[in-house]
């Protein structure tokens, strides 16, 4: 089933191999258990939503899945591969990239130079071995603008772009190096209306590139508005998965809150959240 | 994405020509050069600005400014260097402990003292970085302990005396010391002399013998430094270990190395102001370098590095050195009081961060 949305343009092929699959994740922490086995996937080209409340576990399982944690149990495939990330260099290298909430920007900085942050490209031998700012200035001018931003020059402070716009310089920086899977860590929840939906068109765009995009939200519409499949994490569980199409926003909500006490709460508010 | 997206954005003017001039860590630095330039055109006497005059203020700032260019590049990569005027002495006995009481050769003296205040640095750094406590606490600790170990190191080398004497005897006329001490280009100089083209002497010696090495060095180390800032991967991690350490080291910029590497260059930097000063003047003294620590962050603060780390340059370092110098000296050419100089300082320097701090605004687009 198609639904097409201003954020959604065309279905993904659902037989596509996923290139990144979680096998019952289990991650503990001392005597707390974060993850009581989670599996999840994702295919190239489709964009799979991780929804849950706070504290459902879904910090957690990202930074499991982007190498910073170890899972206690459980399997990381990627593409079809065992893998065993003992940093998130290893991910990164691999071809996961994430971007967390905090962006890893620097305000004071242009965006080219944050742009190429640690991965600067260079001209010259030897001792004459220099940043080649001419062709990092274009490339992230052109990168910019396929995004959909354009930039009043390449020497523009990052701190001088909105919220929604140093998301997309973000997302922009992980696929232009690469990233197969990129995980984004609520990358909608402090924006504007008119800011979440640039990065939810940033998604879109992303998705069609056929990179594997898996967007963390607690926002059941955001969600909707641009995801293939849906994850609901409650209480470092899995509570399935549903496709584009099989589910409906208020079902996706009372996964997340847990069911009945929110079905009680809803009432009692007039359905308004 | 809707396709309006990729039109200019109609809320955007279109920035002046000054507006992007703001934006330039060096300007304020530029700007006091000119208005201090003016101030002495007016005030002070003509002799000021011959040849000689400008060689006689250009010394000073050359000294200061190597040190203030290493000290930038340190804030700009987020930390402090409160050690390096204690450095200089402690440097200047290393170095003169090697020339006098071992005899050893410039070749090897001069590597020897480097390596020793590389050391220092990488202690510094390494304590910095280790205990996570700020530069400034740790930095202050080694301003008194290399100012210390000065006086007793001195003491011990000469029986007593805190001066260690007859350096210029034991360089002698090493093939090394014209690089550290004396003037160069003094053929030209003699040539334009005798062309008429710069005052002389009744006797036809030029009145200017020739450009003072240390101001060769300062004007090398600023291009040098300001080429890694702009032109190297090098410098792009610089501002972002000052920007940012965590996003920096996300983004994986090797944060420890960088500011290790920044210590161990900001105390060379002091270890070769040492070097100069103790071949010109034929000895060391403990008291060497005495405050030259605050001397050179103010120098690279009116250069517009931010105290927060990130931003600055190392051109405004060499501009804010220039004006130090040209105050120093200048007020001997005038009527004015020479202890007005202080006065002067403080005030250029609150000056100077109220401007960077409105800089700072701009450039990070805060309201």
């Amino acid at each position: 089933m198609e639904i097409e949305t201003a954020f959604h343009h065309g279905a993904v092929a659902a037989d596509a191999k996923p290139i990144l699959e979680m096998r019952g994740i289990k991650k503990h922490f001392g005597n707390v258990i974060a993850l009581a086995g989670v599996s999840f996937d994702i295919r190239p080209g489709e964009c799979h939503c991780l929804l849950g409340d706070n504290g459902a576990g879904k910090s957690t399982f990202i930074k499991t899945m982007s190498g910073v944690h170890k899972p206690t149990e459980g399997e990381i495939l990627f593409e079809d591969k065992p893998m065993n990330f003992s940093s998130p260099r290893d991910a990164m290298e691999a071809g996961i990239a994430t971007v967390f909430q905090d962006l890893a920007m620097i305000p004071l900085m242009s965006v080219t130079r944050n742009f190429f942050m640690g991965r600067e490209p260079t001209k010259g031998a030897g001792p004459f071995k220099r940043f080649d700012v001419k062709q990092a200035n274009e490339v992230c001018v052109e990168e910019m603008r396929n995004m959909g931003i354009n930039l009043r020059g390449p020497d523009q402070a990052v701190g001088t772009l909105s919220g929604g716009e140093r998301q997309t310089v973000a997302i922009a920086r992980a696929v232009y190096f690469g990233a197969k899977v990129l995980i984004l860590d609520e990358p909608t929840s402090a924006l504007g209306v008119r800011q979440t939906s640039n990065v939810l068109a940033t998604i879109d765009k992303v998705r069609k590139q056929g990179v594997g995009v898996v967007f963390i939200s607690h926002n059941v519409r955001h969600a909707m508005a641009v995801g293939d499949r849906f994850t609901v994490l409650n209480r470092g569980k899995t509570l399935g998965t549903a496709t584009r199409g099989e589910i409906t926003p208020n079902e996706l909500q009372d996964l997340m809150a847990g069911g009945q006490e929110m079905a009680q709460l809803e009432g009692s508010l007039g359905g308004t959240i | 994405m809707p396709a309006d997206s990729t039109v200019t954005d109609e809320r955007v003017r279109e920035e002046t020509v000054l507006a992007r001039l703001m934006k330039r860590p060096e300007l304020g630095a530029i700007a006091g050069l000119i208005l201090v330039t003016i101030f002495f055109l007016f005030t002070a006497n003509a002799s000021m600005f011959t040849l000689s005059g400008i060689m006689n203020f250009l010394t000073p700032a050359a000294q200061l400014g190597i040190l203030a260019i290493g000290a930038s590049l340190l804030m700009i990569g987020g930390e402090f260097d409160l050690s390096i005027g204690s450095m200089v002495a402690f440097a200047g006995m290393i170095f003169g402990a090697l020339v006098v009481n071992l005899g050893l050769p410039l070749i090897v003296a001069i590597p020897g003292t480097l390596i020793f205040a590389g050391m220092m640095g990488v202690v510094n750094g390494q304590l910095v970085i280790r205990t996570g406590l700020p530069s400034f606490i740790v930095t202050l600790a080694f301003l008194f302990i290399l100012r210390g170990l000065s006086l007793v190191g001195l003491k011990y080398l000469t029986g007593g005396s805190t001066q260690l004497r007859g350096v210029r005897d034991a360089v002698g006329d090493d093939w090394l010391a014209p690089f550290f001490s004396g003037d160069a280009f003094t053929g030209l100089f003699a040539k334009l002399a005798e062309w008429g083209w710069i005052d002389t002497f009744k006797s036809g010696a030029p009145k200017v013998p020739g450009v003072p090495v240390e101001i060769l060095w300062f004007i090398g180390i600023a291009l040098f430094a300001t080429w890694i800032l702009l032109r190297t991967p090098a410098g792009n991690w610089i501002f972002a270990a000052g920007g940012d350490k965590n996003a920096a080291s996300n983004s994986g910029v090797p944060v420890n190395r960088v500011k290790t590497t920044l210590f161990i260059v900001t105390a060379c930097c002091a270890a070769l102001v040492a070097i100069m000063t103790v071949i010109d003047a034929g000895s060391t003294d403990a008291r060497r370098g005495f405050q030259k620590e605050f001397e050179a962050i103010i120098a690279a603060v009116i250069g517009g590095s931010l105290l927060t780390g990130g931003y600055g340059s190392a051109i405004g370092a060499f501009f804010g050195s220039i004006i130090f110098g040209m105050v120093v000296i200048g007020l001997t050419y005038t009527s004015i009081d020479q202890d007005w100089f202080q006065v002067f300082l403080g005030g250029m320097l609150l000056l100077a961060v109220i401007f960077n701090n409105v800089i700072r605004k701009r450039v990070t687009g805060e309201r």
